[in-house]
């Protein structure tokens, strides 16, 4: 692996003892991939946030990094963590998790990096640009970069992230090179996709078709109609979250919809020998369906929700008062506009609460008291039950909010 | 007698020497290793209730959550994380895990080449069968 005169600074330790410890956890994962050189780039979400993932050795790893003196060199943010920061207690967080999860947020500030605490920083201020490298780190947010925005960006982990910000640097290797953005498999979808759940459905099962293609699998996805603006961003979401999450694919490719097929047309399919269809959901919806018993609690905004999400629940609750507690999960900057236009107001006044900084995904389900929840993406329906032992309801946002009103799934015996 | 001298990738360079801790399946580290200790816990597991401290870990690859590479480190805060470690394919939790906690350790061996309680040294991507 070639490295900069800069680079071998960085590593002998000139700019400081952070900045070395970066450049050598970079240079040692850029040999294992086979990276030729390091690529500069233009921002980093940082992953590894949650006290509940991280633990008592998380955190004195990111503290004693902080402690040798580095910062930041470029735009860096974080993923979220495991608690609202503003209103863990009014929904039951204890203070003695909060402390830890502000104490992991604390050493990470101390690395330069910003408590965005969302997995969709697209929504709050950061998009990257066509062709842009990246060193992003969530799942779904690194899909939406790649997949939607065209930018480019690995999978990267907690540690890889904060050295990638400490250096403004990555190991260029698959997704950053053309090479390793082709289609790996063919997707031809034969039913219709036309919600959010169902989208997660079809994602699930893609997901899974390409999981065990070599170096990560690229689905090419044709046949299928994306909706028209606002909700396609939705779906677009939705769609990558459950890919990355059943499949670990970071790089998608839609006909006709997404950038690099549109300015690429047939050219990225040629050569492509794996095919695999798509006739119906069925097998998605059976397997992201867990729930049983009463609802105790919808979650929508898997990934973070945007202005539109939050204006389309507002339509679907309709005035009507929620039973069962529902939260929709969203970035802070987007809970504070909400605020300012009367918009969080109008959710309240149905029983609707914005979540920050947070998500159901990585804050400590169990120790709310959680059992039974209901959503409607299939990320999180597919993580909850592993993750947090939960049994989970999945379907369309129109049964999710139907189940917070009554306390009961729609059409099940409760 | 020589020693045999073999050689792999190294994934952290490092040198250090120790007997051999040998499994022949995956190793988990998050929920399996607790740092304050370093015994390994898992029922079944053919290291159960076995010390890893000091012992050059032989193994085919890692399992499991990413939060064990953060086990790796706060075991190497505690004083109990293995000399070196020695696989057939690292993995980006076991390799990240190694990288913070500063572990010697090297992929891309047969592990038919070790065998139980045998001293080793790791030197770099070699190891030699003292």
């Amino acid at each position: 692996m070639r490295l900069t005169a800069e680079e071998t600074a960085i590593l002998d330790g000139k700019r400081g003892a952070g900045a070395a410890k970066a450049m050598g956890i970079l240079h040692s994962l850029g040999r294992i991939a086979d990276a030729e050189e390091m690529v500069e780039v233009g921002s980093v979400q940082v992953s590894g946030v949650s006290y509940k993932n991280i633990g008592e050795y998380g955190l004195a790893f990111l503290e004693d990094w902080a402690a040798m003196g580095n910062k930041a060199v470029v735009p860096a943010f974080m993923n979220p963590g495991g608690a609202d920061r503003t209103l863990w207690k009014r929904l039951g967080f204890s203070a003695d998790f909060v402390k830890k999860q502000e104490q992991v947020v604390a050493a990470l500030e101390a690395l330069g990096i910003a408590p965005l605490l969302s997995c969709t920083p697209y929504h709050a201020g950061t998009t990257p640009r066509y062709g842009e490298h990246v060193a992003w780190a969530e799942s779904s947010a690194v899909s939406y970069a790649n997949s939607v925005l065209g930018a480019r960006t690995n999978r990267e982990g907690g540690p890889s992230a904060i050295a990638a910000a400490l250096t403004g640097r990555t190991p260029k290797h698959t997704l950053h090179t053309d090479e390793g953005r082709k289609p790996t498999r063919i997707v031809t979808v034969r039913c219709k996709v036309p919600g959010i759940a169902d989208v997660g459905a079809m994602g699930f099962q893609i997901g899974k078709a390409v999981s065990a293609d070599k170096k990560g699998g690229v689905p090419y996805i044709r046949g299928v109609a994306a909706p028209e603006a606002p909700i396609r961003v939705t779906w677009l979401k939705a769609l990558g979250a459950a890919m990355a999450a059943s499949g670990a694919v970071g790089l998608y490719h839609v006909e006709g919809v997404t950038p690099e097929a549109m300015k690429h047309g047939d050219e990225l399919k040629r050569g492509v020998q794996q095919k695999s269809e798509i006739e119906s959901l069925d097998e998605g919806y059976a397997a992201l369906g867990t729930g049983k018993g009463p609802v105790e609690l919808v979650t929508l905004g898997c990934p973070h929700a945007s202005r539109d999400d939050l204006v389309r629940i507002l339509g679907i609750l309709n005035g009507r008062k929620v039973k069962a507690p529902l939260w929709i999960a969203a970035s802070q900057v987007v809970r504070e506009k909400a605020e300012a236009e009367g918009l969080a107001e109008k959710l309240r006044a149905c029983g609707a609460e914005i979540v920050a900084d947070t998500c159901m995904v990585v804050a400590p389900l169990k120790d709310l008291g959680l059992r039974t929840l209901a959503t409607d993406s299939a990320k999180a329906a597919f993580y909850l039950p592993s993750h947090h032992d939960m049994n989970v309801y999945f379907g369309s946002t129109e049964e999710n909010v139907e189940a917070a009103v009554t306390g009961r799934w729609p059409g099940s015996a409760g | 007698m020589a020693d045999t001298s073999i050689t792999g990738r190294a994934i952290f360079e490092g040198t250090a020497s120790g007997r051999v801790l040998k499994s022949d399946v995956p190793l988990g580290f998050f929920g399996h290793l607790d740092p304050e200790t370093g015994v390994y816990r898992e029922q079944g597991h053919p290291l159960d209730g076995v010390s890893i401290k000091d012992r050059v870990l032989v193994f085919p690859k890692g399992k499991g959550s990413t939060v064990g590479s953060y086990i790796l480190y706060g075991l190497k805060k505690a004083g109990n994380a293995p000399a070196a470690m020695v696989m057939t394919e690292c993995d980006t939790i076991v390799a990240v895990g190694a990288l913070i906690a500063e572990i010697p350790t090297v992929d891309g061996l047969d592990l038919t080449n070790f065998e139980k309680d045998q001293s080793v040294r790791v030197d770099g991507g070699t190891v030699v069968l003292v």
